[in-house]
């Protein structure tokens, strides 16, 4: 009997869990509502409130045992919302560089702009279709681009360091294209100088990248003249004139790519198939929210995946901490619970009473390693090497508001399953043994 | 020794308590075997003995331009270098550009240059007579359910045929298996004969991606790459010459900082670990008092009873924790068998046992200190009058 009891509590705890993580917040706070009315209206309720209330305040005599309770939520709270917030960082770094009113056109087949080749003809080709948007003279606003890759020293590390940094040679158009970005120290390269502008992601990774500076790029020697922002992925990249940089890497008239301003949005559809309808052009089409977004998607995936194992694993760990704390602050209160039943309080406002009493805690450390994070590591930046990029991506982790919800949705996830087992045996200790209990 | 029975009597005295702190226990060594084993993956990647012999020579300019294949008879040339290979990278993809296979195309002595790889006699033979045959590594082989014999059409994402299509096809003459873990990507890749990857793209027009060469002597491998680098300085294709290992090393360091992000989370583990165990242990001992006493006053001096209590902490973590280790090495397995080498990571091997092991003793020690202390320096007649 007492198995099928335990059997038939697992499986509700099953049940209610999955409820919880798919519920919303709205619906939760109305049942918060609903529960804090049960409490304030009904005689059960206001037993259950005045039974919590009595735990509450002998809580500062468990101190040490309580705080096991918190910290060890805090620790799981705070681990997964750090490395969610790095997988959040990541992805929207990538999907902010791309936009739906603009599109990307590469060779078909082409996995990343580094990999695409375009011959001269296809370069011309390609402005001429329509649905591109015009500029004040009338010309189609299209940038023909070259993506390679360059060896430069790192800052953090030996002076034989080097990491790759991501080149786009780049014309007067690349700037209509993107809007959003600026410089913001030094002044623009000038067409056919061997002059690069350095976006601020890749100024913080790599060495000697302020304006005036020297660098080498092989054997030659290129003047960093700017600084640019944009607050996206291409911040991470540096650039320079599409002409002199195709000499350097030997590319002659090819580019890599040709990202378009479109008329609109809706325009695109006309533009991709104005493009595959066109015999002289073996090309893939996509709009530059899709082609950044798609290229996140593996690594964001694994960060998620890690990050939810590791919270997971170490959510095990703070359940049973949990437990143990609560079996033990039920078992020192065994006579005080037993005596309540004696005179007259039922089963029910005893259970939740305890469950309060673990939620609160879960809550407290929920939030404690949810500030902690924030603290931590909203804004920290990282890099990595990866996505479709061949150069050194910086991006900064960001700890929203969802996922602290996803936090502290957690916390009270452990704090209800760490609650649920002693609170039980409490309700269910027969009066008379437990009195009897020193 | 002798009172191991008693320890343990003392330990399993109650039995829930100590059962879910061994759970958590479990579970934090379970994350420090599963982490430690991705930073010493990381670690490891490229260092091995007969890595250490490996030159690598790229271009300067960035590891995606490509050099001259003249260079490769220059670089044979510079004392201390016993042979040299190249390779190109093909970009290879299989059914879908964006489920990218790592593919070379290398010249006919490149597997010489890794003895760590097992190639059969007759699949090597079958290499060398094919001019359209690959080898492809274990995992792959198992991946796709590509045998010996079998034709597969690859995507190259970046070089396309004469006809300007990019459906090449190969076939498969052997498969080859990384003896050496530190080699263990070789499973998850494909080889193809650089002259017919040449011959068959207007792309490449005789250039390479990279020379691997090796020394015959590791002590002079930094005076080689000089020598090497010293071919091509000042020319427009400037070499840059670093071992295996240094070069796999730099790879993995701009992949991610892994140190940094382990470091971190194992703090927040350990130290939530350290509350929780000690928390029970200071629990075990305040009510045991009487106990002791009792033990005290039979005779047990007060630096026994200080070691038993230590021991009980430190076999407390043991048992957790070798549990725990024993959980990660079966999750290690099964994750390096799912994921097949994408992320690098080491067994559970020696190492991280040895350093689990001292976590353990010195988490123990630490967590036992404090009740150990209480509980020698407890006086009998207090004690027994509960006090």
């Amino acid at each position: 009997m007492k198995f099928l009891v335990n059997m038939g509590l697992l499986i509700v705890l099953a049940v209610a869990l999955v409820v919880w993580v798919l519920l919303p917040w709205p619906a939760l706070l109305v049942l918060a509502v609903l529960f804090a009315l049960w409490m304030a209206l009904t005689r059960r309720g206001r037993q259950a409130a005045s039974v919590t209330m009595v735990g509450i305040s002998t809580l500062r005599q468990r101190l040490g045992s309580s705080a096991v309770v918190v910290v060890g939520i805090a620790g799981v709270v705070g681990v997964l919302v750090a490395l969610l917030a790095m997988a959040g960082g990541y992805a929207e770094t990538l999907s902010r560089t791309g936009s739906p009113d603009t599109a990307i056109v590469m060779r078909g087949g082409s996995a990343s702009e580094v990999m695409s080749v375009l011959e001269r003809d296809s370069v011309v080709v390609i402005p001429q279709a329509e649905g591109i948007a015009k500029d004040a003279q009338g010309k189609p606003i299209a940038s023909p681009e070259i993506v390679v890759a360059a060896n430069l020293p790192l800052k953090k590390g030996d002076a034989d360091d080097e990491g790759s940094v991501q080149l786009r040679g780049i014309g007067e158009q690349a700037w209509a294209v993107r809007p959003n970005m600026k410089i913001v120290e030094g002044r623009a390269f000038r067409p056919g100088m061997r002059e690069l502008v350095v976006g601020r992601g890749a100024q913080r990774q790599f060495a000697g990248l302020t304006p005036g500076h020297e660098i080498k790029l092989g054997n030659q020697s290129w003047t960093v003249v700017g600084v640019f922002a944009s607050g996206d992925a291409l911040e991470s990249e540096i650039w320079g004139d599409a002409d002199v940089v195709a000499d350097t890497y030997r590319r002659a008239g090819s580019r890599a790519s040709v990202t378009v301003k479109l008329a609109d949005p809706a325009s695109f559809d006309r533009f991709k198939a104005a493009l595959a309808a066109d015999p002289r052009l073996k090309v893939d089409t996509t709009t530059t929210l899709e082609y950044f977004s798609k290229q996140s998607e593996g690594m964001t995936k694994i960060l998620r995946i890690i990050g939810i194992v590791v919270g997971s694993i170490m959510a095990i760990g703070a359940i049973f901490g949990a437990l143990n704390t609560m079996f033990a602050a039920v078992a020192t209160r065994a006579r005080e619970i037993a005596t309540l039943r004696a005179i007259g309080f039922r089963g029910l406002p005893v259970v939740v009473a305890i469950m309060l009493e673990t939620m609160l805690l879960a809550l407290i450390g929920g939030l404690l390693g949810g500030l902690l994070a924030w603290l931590i590591f909203n804004g920290y930046t990282a890099s990595t090497l990866a996505g479709g990029s061949v150069g050194q991506l910086t991006f900064a982790f960001k700890v929203s508001p969802q996922l602290l919800w996803q936090g502290l949705k957690w916390a009270l996830a452990i704090g209800f399953i760490g609650g649920l087992f002693p609170a039980m045996r409490a309700a269910r200790l027969p009066v008379t043994t437990a009195l009897r209990e020193l | 020794m002798k009172y191991l029975h008693l320890i343990w009597a003392a330990l399993f005295r109650r039995k829930t308590r100590t059962l879910l702190t061994l759970v958590s226990i479990m579970a934090a060594f379970l994350l420090f075997g599963m982490l430690d084993a991705v930073r010493s993956g990381f670690d490891q990647a490229g260092k091995s003995a007969t890595g250490a012999q490996r030159l690598q020579t790229g271009s300067r300019l960035s590891f995606i331009q490509t050099l001259p294949q003249g260079l490769g008879g220059q670089i044979a040339q510079v004392p201390g270098v016993k042979s040299v290979a190249y390779a190109n990278w093909f970009g290879g993809a299989y059914q879908d550009p964006h489920n990218q296979i790592f593919s070379f195309a290398v010249s006919d002595n490149y597997i010489d240059q890794y003895p760590e790889i097992d190639v059969p006699a007759d699949a090597r033979k079958g290499f060398e007579t094919t001019r359209t045959g690959i080898l492809i590594g274990e995992q792959l082989a198992k991946k796709y359910g590509w045998k010996v014999g079998d034709k597969i059409p690859l995507q190259s994402t970046i070089f396309p045929l004469h006809d300007g299509s990019k459906n090449w096809t190969f076939d498969v003459v052997g498969i080859m298996h990384a003896k050496d873990k530190s080699a263990a990507w070789y499973d998850q890749m494909i080889l193809m004969h650089w002259k017919y990857f040449d011959d068959s793209t207007t792309y490449n027009q005789g250039t390479v991606g990279w020379y691997v060469s090796r020394v015959s002597d590791v002590n002079q491998a930094d005076r080689v790459a000089k020598g090497i680098d010293a071919i091509s300085a000042n020319s427009d294709h400037e070499t840059r010459t670093q071992t295996e290992q240094a070069a796999s090393a730099s790879w993995m360091k701009q992949l991610a900082d892994i140190g940094l992000i382990v470091g971190s989370i194992m703090g927040a583990v350990f130290f939530t670990l350290l509350l929780l165990s000690g928390n029970t242990m200071m629990q075990a001992v305040r009510e045991r008092t009487s106990e002791l006493a009792v033990m005290k006053t039979i005779g047990f001096s007060s630096h026994s009873v200080l070691a038993m209590v230590l021991a009980e902490s430190v076999l407390l973590l043991l048992l957790g924790g070798v549990v725990g280790l024993f959980l990660a090495m079966g999750a290690v397995g099964g994750m390096r068998a799912a994921m097949g080498g994408m992320i690098p990571m080491s067994n559970v091997s020696g190492d991280i046992w040895i350093r689990g092991v001292v976590l353990m003793v010195v988490i123990g020690l630490l967590v036992g200190a404090l009740p150990a202390i209480r509980a020698m320096r407890l006086n009998i007649v207090d004690a027994l009058a509960g006090r």
